[in-house]
């Protein structure tokens, strides 16, 4: 990357609407409005996650079937909306990447990969703690915990893809076209409960109808997921900050070598 | 309380993986602020 386009002020959109997204392209804009709200993201995320996980772990009422091996649930469900949520931003970075070429939409989706990654891993894992004292087996093929297994190749996917390439740029654009790509298996996940016949049990918590769990269950679960969210969001930003601040430091670095190149020509001249 | 090996394994799984993704992300914000303040303390603010 050149020095110059690294610290350069973002180029005008050639698509409309993207003029709107690009105000907040500028790195150092970024840094400063993240900067601010890290802190509050991180201590609320954190608040948050104790009381919604402490409630459900000690103080929620055990399941009449499952008795306490419920409890997973506070901590699995979080990371299957968690999975599926940052597939979603990984896509629409991905799409701002492509059509507007937006600068930190590439950085930000190659952070997201990552910690999306570890999110359906502990999706997987927990529901997999949760399914041996239920059904009686670690995993079973079917059609959700299948989709949601080719979620995660889908980020394994994307974070090595990303760094396949020894120009950037062209592991960026090959990234978001494998992401959006792989955004058909959303809704395969989110409607394979009703789609195919399934082990896993259909949605309990729907925008349309009223949720059929207890109240005592819910809160404690609505909770722990805002916090994690909070969280998710927090160390995403961390690991987006983190990223500019690295690409600064190359261009730095390289307009400084540059600079050191052409002085000792001048001089010899 | 029943099942408890499986809640264990499960809250433990999730609180080690938490605090790695976190410890991490501000372990390398940390280091990358530094770095730059070192540069050049102009860009790191």
């Amino acid at each position: 990357m050149d020095a110059r386009t690294a610290l350069a002020p973002p180029a005008k959109s050639p698509v409309p609407g993207g003029r709107n997204l690009h105000r907040f392209a500028n790195p150092g804009r970024f840094l400063r409005l993240s900067g601010k709200v890290l802190p509050w993201f991180s201590a609320a995320g954190l608040v948050l996650t104790l009381i919604g996980l402490g409630w459900g772990l000690f103080f929620a009422p055990a399941d009449w079937q499952q008795g306490d091996a419920v409890r997973i649930m506070y901590v699995h469900v979080p990371f299957a909306w968690l999975a599926s949520a940052g597939y979603v931003g990984l896509a629409l970075c991905s799409l701002a990447s492509l059509v507007w070429r937006h600068p930190l939409a590439d950085l930000a989706a190659q952070e997201i990969g990552p910690v999306g990654a570890g999110a359906t891993a502990l999706c997987l894992a927990t529901g997999s703690l949760w399914g041996k004292p239920m059904w009686g087996a670690w995993w079973v093929w079917d059609a959700r915990l299948t989709s949601v297994l080719v979620l995660f190749f889908l980020y394994l996917g994307h974070v090595a893809l990303v760094r396949a390439f020894d120009d950037p740029a062209r592991g960026a654009r090959a990234g978001a076209i494998l992401a959006l790509v792989g955004a058909v298996d959303l809704p395969i996940i989110k409607f394979s409960v009703n789609w195919w016949n399934t082990l896993h049990q259909p949605a309990t918590i729907t925008l349309t109808g009223a949720p059929t769990m207890y109240l005592g269950m819910l809160w404690p679960l609505f909770i722990a997921a805002l916090g994690l969210t909070l969280g998710f969001v927090a160390v995403i930003l961390a690991r987006t900050r983190a990223a500019v601040m690295e690409r600064r430091i190359r261009a730095l670095l390289l307009a400084q070598a540059q600079r050191e190149q052409v002085l000792p020509r001048q001089v010899g001249a | 309380m029943t099942h408890l090996t499986y809640i264990i394994a499960a809250y433990g799984l999730f609180v080690v993986v938490a605090v790695w993704f976190s410890a991490t992300a501000w372990a390398r914000m940390a280091r990358a602020r530094r770095r730059l303040a070192a540069i050049d303390p102009r860009a790191s603010r």
